[in-house]
């Protein structure tokens, strides 16, 4: 710090900063807040419904007597989609992000890269239309049975929608490796193959796996997609061709309903985005703690 | 013994041979699926603009929702949409700044920035809908500002601030210190450095980050329906304080009815949806372009 003698200025300086650290300080209280209200509207359903009952029952049916709050039929259904949605993101958007770190020429680049932006700024509702006007009657006229919400069509529409970030966040880790590392393997005699499959992947593989955490997290808290393409059937089955409902889509099902505040079944929705919470954000600090921990570093 | 040698020569170049057809498939492959992946954005973009450009006209832009397709419009939306997204700037962007500046600039090494560092890091992987729920609890109910546009810009920007922090954190990390270093040794303070210097340096990087983050508040669509954005809503809003609907909420009202024409009115609301975003972008790299001139 300068040496400030002016009495007016170093008041004014410490008013800024004060400000300044006031607002940083606000998402700090908004992470306290969201763990707050979540806490306390779930403290207040589990003193109704037991939470052995809420984690592990197979039956969900919160709006009707006689009702029951097992969470697991919303949980697989959630499953489902990310399952479905990771076997397109991950084998796509690893090949993708090796093609542009390790095959693409400069100009190939300049087409591939903002497209891959503009894949990723397309609202979530956009696919969810792409999902019922596209991929839905593509695969009736495939599946002759598939009801018109299914699994199967939203995990598509959800995996194309992580792709660009699957894509982009690989890429960022296969062009961090060192080049030196690729000549060497050259050097040896390894075709291009060889040296992405077995030195520049494995190089780069703490960044790669961190990508497919983040993008599932994302595949997991995503709502609209789901919402249009999947249904509000909260079902057990293990089907892609049926309708299905994970926690997201229940969540919108319950606000855009008429259920009273303050009841049980509106407590449902604390309980159930309780758990969204902690799920994605053990995801993401697993991702974090990969990236940190895992990190090789080249001088 | 020449004989043997020739063998496993001749074998030598058939792996070989092997071995680099692998590669060439390999490559092949990659080079594939990634134009494949590239071709599904023409494929959307066609499926829109196929459906909706027909029902896209003036009186589109002119009229409020209908139960009847020919009749039905988006001026509420829209309306709801540009009130949203200005009052989103309003409260985000000097938060966000700001709190990237006291990072970055008065925080030091310290545990509070550690904290702050890392809870950043996690609220910008928190699901919309979560935000949603907590908008609904805090401002709809808690603060009692019910279902109006204020709630949905609170909730919205408290959605979009980490993505302005990092992109601001990053772009104010790239001005070298010795730019700060030049102003306080001219006798600058560290508020008159950062603001006549290390803002106006960062500002195309800011800028890119907040257009990303308005982008987002403006495509989002879960955080409004979880604060009861109407979706009927035949007046223009004169307020903060007035309710509301916005152009993803119309898209996802029309999306979800049975009804073929109003699938297409949804494709004529996206385009509308895309036409906005894309001008933000634009409108971002014209002015980030100038400001990069000036600095030179």
């Amino acid at each position: 710090m300068p040496d400030i003698t002016n009495g007016q200025v170093r008041w004014h300086e410490s008013l800024i900063q004060g400000s300044l650290g006031f607002c940083a300080l606000i998402s700090i209280v908004t992470t306290a807040t969201i763990i707050f209200i979540l806490t306390r509207e779930s403290v207040g359903f589990f003193q109704v419904i037991p939470v052995k009952d809420f984690l592990f029952g197979t039956s969900w049916v919160p709006m009707f007597e006689p009702s029951s709050f097992g969470v697991l039929p919303l949980l697989w259904g959630t499953l489902v989609i990310t399952i479905g949605a990771a076997l397109i993101c991950i084998p796509i958007g690893l090949a993708s992000a090796i093609y542009l770190s390790e095959y693409a020429s400069a100009k190939q680049r300049s087409i591939i890269k903002p497209v891959l932006e503009l894949l990723a700024g397309i609202p979530t509702v956009v696919y969810g239309y792409f999902a019922l006007t596209f991929v839905t009657p593509a695969l009736q006229y495939l599946f002759p049975g598939i009801q018109v919400f299914n699994a199967l069509s939203g995990s598509i529409v959800v995996g194309i929608m992580v792709l660009p970030m699957v894509a982009t966040l690989s890429d960022n880790a296969l062009r961090a490796v060192p080049d030196s590392l690729r000549q060497g393997a050259y050097a040896l005699g390894a075709t291009s193959y060889e040296v992405t499959t077995q030195v520049v992947v494995p190089a780069g593989l703490s960044g790669i796996i961190a990508s497919f955490l983040l993008a599932i997290s994302r595949a997991i808290g995503e709502t609209m997609a789901v919402t249009l393409a999947a249904g509000a059937t909260p079902n057990l089955s293990f089907t892609f061709l049926e309708s299905i409902q994970t926690m997201t889509a229940y969540i919108v099902q319950v606000s855009m309903g008429d259920t009273p505040a303050g009841g049980v079944a509106y407590q449902t929705m604390f309980a159930v985005a309780g758990l969204l919470f902690v799920i994605t954000l053990f995801l993401n600090v697993i991702a974090t703690f990969i990236l940190k921990r895992y990190r090789e570093v080249y001088q | 013994m020449t004989a043997s040698l020739t063998r496993s020569t001749a074998k030598q170049a058939h792996h070989m041979r092997r071995r680099h057809a692998k590669a060439r498939v390999f490559a092949k492959f990659c080079g594939l699926v990634t134009w494949l992946g590239t071709a599904l954005l023409l494929v959307l973009l066609w499926q829109i603009f196929s459906d909706g450009l027909r029902w896209l006209d003036i009186d589109f832009l002119r009229s409020f929702p209908s139960r009847f397709p020919e009749r039905a419009g988006i001026l509420s939306a829209l309306a709801g949409t540009l009130w949203l997204i200005s009052l989103v700037a309003i409260i985000s962007i000097p938060v966000g700044v700001a709190t990237a500046i006291y990072i970055e600039e008065f925080g030091g090494k310290g545990k509070l920035v550690k904290i702050i560092d890392i809870n950043i890091s996690n609220l910008a992987g928190v699901p919309s809908i979560v935000y949603g729920i907590i908008g609904l609890t805090l401002f709809v109910r808690g603060l009692q500002l019910e279902r109006s546009l204020i709630s949905g810009a609170l909730t919205m920007s408290l959605l979009i601030l980490p993505v302005i922090i990092i992109a601001s954190r990053e772009a104010i990390r790239t001005v070298p210190d010795s730019i700060r270093h030049a102003a306080i040794a001219l006798g600058g303070t560290q508020w008159q450095t950062v603001w006549s210097h290390v803002l106006p340096a960062s500002f195309p990087g800011i800028l890119t980050g907040v257009i990303l983050g308005l982008s987002r508040a403006i495509g989002e669509t879960a955080p409004l329906i979880m604060i009861g954005a109407l979706t009927y809503v035949a007046f223009v809003p004169e307020g903060p304080m007035d309710s509301f609907t916005a152009l993803p909420i119309q898209i996802f009202n029309w999306v979800s009815r049975p009804q073929e024409e109003f699938h297409e009115l949804a494709a004529a609301a996206i385009i509308v949806l895309l036409v906005v975003l894309l001008s933000m972008n634009s409108l971002a790299i014209f002015i980030r372009h100038k400001m990069e001139k000036k600095l030179q």
